[in-house]
């Protein structure tokens, strides 16, 4: 038993929690590739999105938008879309964690000399990974119907990048959620409740420019259209965005509405973490 | 570590959830390299001790320790030499046999390579080998339970806690499990066991406590428990129309109301002298002309203990509906 023991305690490295990280990222990644049906019908939500408001509503909203989308209405869709459906894949943090609590695999972590932390670390971060690879199938999609970028592709990976961000940043708010509601069928409800309302009065689908003041207002500082306005100055370049914005100013706002929610929530998830397993 | 020391002790603790008394003073202690059983219907509060010993839960009051580590001062090192398996088996679906387990071996802090090789050695000892590498999701519900074991023991702890492991299993994979819980106290390992079933603990215990109500309302070995409640009971099987003779006569044998089942016409009456009062029961049958379809003197059942410590048999409340299944754990109060 003591050689046992020490053979433990060699085995524990200060990168413990790295490690922890590690093991469960890998874990909740492996079940995307066993299962890679549930990843393609998550893929199905923002294809059918692209389609449909590329064909039905693109011929007409395509008046109103800045002719930096070089007259295709799917490139100003397809920067909207990419934070839309980063914010909507967020949700899956919810889901897992309900699961995961449901199962009790959370009581098993929570019984063994691991870091507390990794288990919220290690679900937010693999579905960012997730996430991701939800955005690039969209992404070919988009080409295949007509979508160019109108800067480089360098434009569009920091674009990425930004998008997976704030999708990483919406994970803790939506482990909040789920770690409250607890309850895997209830959370699948829940998680869109405060999504929707953000996502339509927004810059994903049309100017905000038309919306009446009171609207335009909150949908201009909202944190989707600032991080919507950071891509589509990314991808479009800066022409597409409002008089008086620019895209390092965008990209500034969408980090700092990232950092503001990742200080508010990643020690709110932890708290709830504690209290909702005991 | 001192064999004076108990590997698990809990003194005095209280739990509560809003107006329910989970734990209302449980206090419990036994040495190493036993199988404690702990006997209670649902409800008891059977899962919520097993979780305050497990560092899942801090308890309102009361003091609790796992060998030799105080689990509410230092959760930490408590949980390097506890093993859990609750009573869902938590495994993932989704991965192999061999990858749920190394995980668990690399979550106790081993390198890759090390967790690979206890997993092996784990899969081997459960007899899983040859379905380890395939998905859990095609596992029966027995192996699946196995498999939960397995990954309770990975990190070679020196407390096992098992919260009902063989609730709906097959009767085989119960024997499996059974088979698998002796092999490993020989190995050494102290397991704490919860179970609704009186002949798990009778079968499989060194040691049991009896839970009612949030309370531990007897402890000791099976013959123990059995003997408290005053030695030998004798079984008397009537005629259905010889049974109103037969209760006044071991009535006055018995100097109480002898326990009857009207529907099995069989009387139990408690054997203060043993042998003696056996015989002494049928001779008084014989002079009242009374001649048994079978009379047996044994050993009181586990039920009977239950009934008398508690009041109530542990089936009456364990055949309440179980709540919830597998999808639902929110409020528990077991």
């Amino acid at each position: 038993m003591t050689a046992t023991t020490a053979t433990q305690q060699s085995d524990r490295a200060p990168g413990r929690l790295i490690s922890d990280i590690a093991v469960l990222t890998q874990r909740n990644l492996l079940r995307n590739i066993r299962l890679p049906q549930v990843l393609l019908f998550s893929t199905v939500q923002p294809v059918m999105f692209l389609l449909l408001f590329t064909y039905v509503f693109g011929g007409a909203i395509g008046q109103a938008i800045p002719p930096a989308a070089d007259g295709k209405y799917v490139n100003w869709l397809i920067p909207g879309l990419m934070v839309q459906f980063a914010v909507f894949g967020s949700g899956q943090t919810a889901i897992g964690l309900t699961e995961d609590l449901s199962k009790g695999v959370i009581d098993r972590f929570r019984s063994l000399p691991m870091a507390r932390s990794a288990v919220l670390a290690g679900r937010t971060i693999s579905d960012v990974f997730r996430n991701g690879f939800v955005l690039t199938l969209m992404l070919l999609v988009g080409f295949l119907i007509g979508f160019r970028w109108q800067t480089n592709l360098l434009g569009l990976i920091a674009g990425m990048a930004v998008a997976l961000l704030f999708s990483f940043a919406f994970s803790w708010v939506m482990a909040c959620v789920g770690l409250l509601v607890k309850n895997p069928e209830a959370v699948q409800a829940a998680v869109f409740l405060p999504v929707f309302p953000l996502v339509f009065a927004s810059s994903v689908f049309v100017p905000t420019a038309t919306m009446p003041g009171w609207l335009q207002a909150f949908a201009d500082n909202q944190p989707i259209t600032v991080t919507v306005n950071a891509l589509r100055g990314l991808i479009l370049g800066e022409d597409a965005l409002e008089a008086g914005q620019t895209t390092i100013g965008q990209i500034f706002l969408a980090v700092v509405w990232a950092s503001i929610t990742l200080a508010i929530f990643v020690p709110l998830a932890v708290r709830l973490y504690r209290r909702t397993v005991n | 570590m001192s064999s004076t020391t108990p590997i698990v002790s809990a003194a005095d603790v209280v739990k509560t959830f809003g107006d329910i008394v989970a734990l209302d003073g449980v206090s419990l202690e036994f040495d190493q390299g036993i199988v404690y059983a702990l006997l209670g219907p649902n409800g008891a509060g059977k899962t919520t001790i097993i979780r305050v010993l497990t560092t899942l839960l801090r308890p309102d009051s009361g003091t609790a320790s796992v060998a030799g580590v105080d689990v509410l001062a230092d959760p930490k090192t408590a949980r390097t030499r506890l093993g859990l398996a609750g009573q869902f088996a938590a495994v993932d679906d989704y991965l192999t046999g061999r990858e749920n387990v190394e995980m668990v071996g690399r979550l106790y802090g081993m390198t890759s390579a090390n967790a690979r090789r206890r997993a092996g050695e784990v899969l081997e000892k459960i007899d899983l080998s040859e379905a380890a590498d395939r998905n859990v999701r095609t596992y029966s519900g027995g192996m699946r339970r196995r498999l939960d074991l397995a990954a309770s023991m990975v990190g070679r702890p020196q407390v096992l806690f098992l919260d009902e492991p063989t609730t709906g299993v097959d009767p085989r994979s119960r024997l499996d499990i059974w088979a698998l819980i002796k092999e490993l106290i020989d190995a050494g390992t102290t397991i704490l066991l919860t179970t609704q079933y009186l002949d798990e603990a009778d079968q499989i215990a060194d040691r049991i406590g009896v839970i009612d109500r949030g309370k531990l309302v007897a402890d000791g070995t099976a013959n123990e428990l059995k003997a408290k409640l005053g030695g030998d009971v004798i079984d008397l099987h009537l005629q259905a129309d010889d049974c109103a003779a037969g209760l006044r006569v071991v009535a006055e044998i018995a100097g109480e109301d002898p326990s009857f089942d009207a529907d099995l016409n069989m009387l139990t009456i408690p054997a203060r002298d043993g042998v003696n009062t056996l015989m002494e029961t049928a001779r008084r049958l014989d002079e009242n002309q009374i001649v048994p379809l079978d009379i047996a003197l044994r050993k009181p059942t586990l039920d009977e203990v239950f009934m008398a410590y508690t009041g109530h048999t542990a089936e009456e409340v364990a055949k309440a509906p179980k709540n919830g299944g597998r999808g639902r754990r929110g409020r528990r109060t077991e």
